[in-house]
């Protein structure tokens, strides 16, 4: 630095820059040296560190994804392998137990229970989610999962078979059901006289409807109206409506049904993540 | 600079003090102070008080990992820790009145500061010798003797340092059981952390910063000036008696001059490195060694002691006219922190006689808020904690009242029974309960969980809703 008008500051003792700006001069105040010196110790820190961890980008790309290795070998993917390993190593013990155990020994034991429910929640949050809702409530044409109206039934061994298998899916094993299209086999007038005798309708068509409807219906919903879950005909007589209970949204369903798919899961999860998913589903309230 | 004013100093260049040994009441009171507070820190995590089976028994225990804390028979869990904050201001309300009552008793003999400044002091003293020796040393240049003596002063330090910091972390995990881990350097790293982290602070704060953290970190020392009156206890020096000062020699009259001699042997022993004859200072901590130091000298000189003593600006006003006062320590401001003591503390205990032995929280599920069954009833759900608080297994009863007609059913492993809710000894049960009942008229009705157990110890309520139709 140019020493030319550099003066001593009389009160501090310090020297000036040298600048002057109409007047004011700048003093050159050292560094404090404890700063000083943790500046230098973080320089050689530095140098260790280029050795030791992998620092420098290369064109041939020695390390895992270019740059030098460093001795420690150390890598960001290596540490997300142990980390994951570390955990699957806790998981490992409850796993084990989990695999060999059937559904009715986790359900009865409270460990492998709340393992279940963990698990089977985180997976129905990254699978069922989208279509169930995060709480499992459904929508217009996605089953309600925490009712006790079940399409095709609601016991552990239901539940698990619609999981792997889906419904209307493409797998060989699914099951399968189709409501036919009647818009093309009744009149509207007909269609309009089952939906009024569905929702007891007090009007003179009603028992126009129940003769149409044991003629057209009672085959797969039953004489009574309750369904069959063997076949996947949905109960008609209780309060849940699967597509809207009102005599709009059933005519509307009588005349073009709608079909709705369950994915069969058998080839997109693992076994056991299907029987926590199991478990967690049939938590929700309704198993049976 | 022109005006010849000395140059602008923002900060005093830490003068390094060797206070000499002294003896007398105040020293020995000091030192029992000092053995007594060292002996409660060191041994009181080693203490046992037996809780039974479910919890340590350890008598002092602050454990992190299960989140409780223990102090003889008192034990809190996190969401009590409104507890803590009632000893805080016990112990802010308690140091007041102390001051009150006798000045800055607590800098002078029980601050943790100033013992293990003394301590240091003590160990630096046995190594290098007394105050002139020290100094000498101090200013000598190196050699093997200042060498060994730094070396082995050091080393002595830090080892106190670690015993600290050892003990530090003995309220934390059940001690005879770290002091083994120890023993085989086979400490986990949290702990390790903080041994190492309280050694050096010890180190650093008793063995370098010493005085100065009186000075200038202590906001204690600070405020505490708004806490002096004319009736609070001062070391004080007596001006009248004691002036005009200068050197005394044997046989010579003690008419027209004062009994202070000047010997600077108040000075030579101040921890703080203060005169006290320059009047009451911020720095001073009252430790009382100077009334040691002076009364020594004065018996010596066969002249009456306290020159210098525990006073009062009172007191010394009216010793002025001739009337020696006593110490007034019943004032309005003692009565008031002793009342506030009184209040916070009964209100501490009032908490802790009539804590409950179980706690019962209910929260209503956010996502589904209700379903729709297929008889056209509606069911919630709802999450329950229930924390036994009590050292032994117990079983709970939960019902619900406010709604007509409402069944409860419990989810989870097993076949659970809302009528007979097992809960472990000292911990938190959490079970899933399923309400059902007809739909009401209201969309949102208030409904009320009741918990019992078997003891018929307790009985608690807790207030949610069950939702019956969209918001």
């Amino acid at each position: 630095m140019k020493t030319e008008n550099r003066q001593v500051d009389e009160i501090t003792g310090t020297e000036t820059t040298g600048h002057e700006w109409d007047g004011i001069t700048e003093l050159d105040t050292p560094m404090p040296r404890w700063w000083l010196i943790v500046f230098y110790v973080t320089i050689i820190w530095s140098i260790g560190y280029w050795f030791y961890y992998p620092t420098w980008p290369t064109f041939s790309g020695e390390g895992e994804r270019g740059g030098t290795v460093g001795s420690a070998e150390w890598t960001q993917y290596k540490q997300l392998e142990d980390q994951q390993a570390e955990i699957m190593a806790v998981r490992a013990q409850y796993q084990q137990q989990f695999e060999s155990a059937s559904f009715s020994d986790v359900q009865s034991d409270e460990t492998l229970y709340a393992y279940a429910i963990a698990g089977g929640k985180s997976a129905f949050g990254d699978n069922c989610a989208t279509c169930h809702g995060t709480g499992g409530a459904g929508a217009p044409g996605y089953p309600n999962l925490n009712d006790d109206d079940w399409l095709w039934g609601g016991s552990v061994d239901d539940i698990y078979q619609t999981l792997r298998y889906g419904i209307r899916s493409n797998h060989p094993e699914t099951r399968f059901a189709e409501m036919p299209a009647f818009g093309e086999m009744l009149s509207t007038d007909e269609v309009s006289s089952i939906a009024a005798y569905l929702v007891e309708e007090d009007a003179s068509n009603v028992s126009v409807g129940a003769t149409l409807y044991e003629e057209n219906c009672a085959v797969c919903h039953g004489d009574t109206g309750m369904g069959g879950q063997d076949f996947g005909a949905p109960n008609l007589r209780d309060a849940i409506w699967f597509y809207g209970g009102s005599k709009a949204e059933i005519e509307l369903q009588i005349k073009k049904p709608k079909h709705g798919v369950m994915p069969a899961w058998e080839d997109r999860l693992s076994e056991s993540t299907l029987r926590q998913l199991t478990i967690y589903v049939h938590s929700l309230g309704g198993g049976q | 600079m022109d005006d010849g004013q000395p140059p602008l100093k923002l900060f005093e260049k830490k003068e390094r003090i060797f206070p000499k040994r002294v003896w007398g009441k105040y020293r020995q009171i000091k030192w029992v102070a000092m053995v007594a507070l060292l002996g409660i820190y060191y041994l009181a995590p080693f203490l046992r008080w037996d809780r039974g089976l479910h919890a340590p028994d350890q008598a002092i225990l602050i454990d992190m990992s299960s989140s409780r804390a223990y102090f003889f028979f008192i034990e809190i869990w996190p969401q009590e820790v409104y507890y803590l904050t009632g000893i805080l201001i016990l112990a802010a309300i308690g140091l007041f009145l102390a001051t009150s009552l006798f000045g800055r008793v607590w800098c002078g003999y029980a601050c943790p500061q100033t013992v293990w400044t003394d301590l240091f002091v003590w160990v630096e003293r046995i190594i290098q010798g007394d105050r002139a020796k020290r100094l000498k040393l101090y200013k000598s240049k190196w050699s093997f003797e200042k060498l060994w003596k730094l070396t082995l002063t050091h080393f002595l330090w830090i080892v106190i340092g670690m015993m600290t910091g050892g003990a530090w972390v003995f309220y934390f995990n059940d001690a005879p059981t770290l002091l083994e881990q120890i023993i085989h350097f086979d400490v986990p790293w949290s702990v390790l952390g903080w041994m190492v982290a309280l050694t050096g602070s010890t180190y650093v704060m008793a063995g370098f910063a010493r005085e100065q953290v009186c000075t200038y970190m202590c906001p204690y020392a600070r405020f505490q000036s708004a806490m002096f009156d004319k009736d609070t206890l001062i070391i004080g020096y007596d001006t009248e008696r004691g002036e005009a000062r200068g050197k005394h020699k044997k046989g010579e009259s003690w008419e027209g001059r004062g009994h202070c001699v000047d010997c600077t042997a108040c000075v030579q022993v101040c921890p703080m490195g203060i005169d006290i004859r320059d009047g009451l200072q911020m720095e001073c901590i009252a430790c009382g060694l100077c009334i040691d130091a002076c009364n020594d000298v004065m018996h010596k000189l066969e002249l009456p002691p306290d020159l210098i003593r525990y006073d009062t600006t009172h007191m010394q006003a009216t010793r002025k006219q001739g009337i020696e006062t006593k110490l007034s320590i019943f004032r309005p401001r003692t009565f008031y922190y002793a009342a506030i003591i009184a209040i916070v503390g009964a209100g501490i205990l009032y908490g802790l006689l009539t804590r409950s032995a179980a706690e019962l929280h209910v929260l209503h599920d956010r996502n589904p808020l209700f379903v729709q069954l297929s008889d056209g009833r509606i069911r919630n759900g709802y999450d329950i904690k229930i924390l036994n608080k009590t050292l032994e297994d117990r079983i709970y009863s939960l019902t619900i009242e406010g709604i007509e007609g409402a069944e409860i059913r419990m989810q989870g492993a097993g076949q659970q029974d809302a009528t007979a809710l097992p809960v472990f000894a000292d911990s938190i049960g959490h079970f899933r309960a399923f309400v059902t009942a007809s739909k009401e008229q209201q969309k949102r009705k208030e409904v009320y969980f009741k918990l019992t157990d078997e003891q018929g110890e307790i009985a608690l309520t807790y207030e949610s809703v069950f939702v019956s139709s969209k918001p």
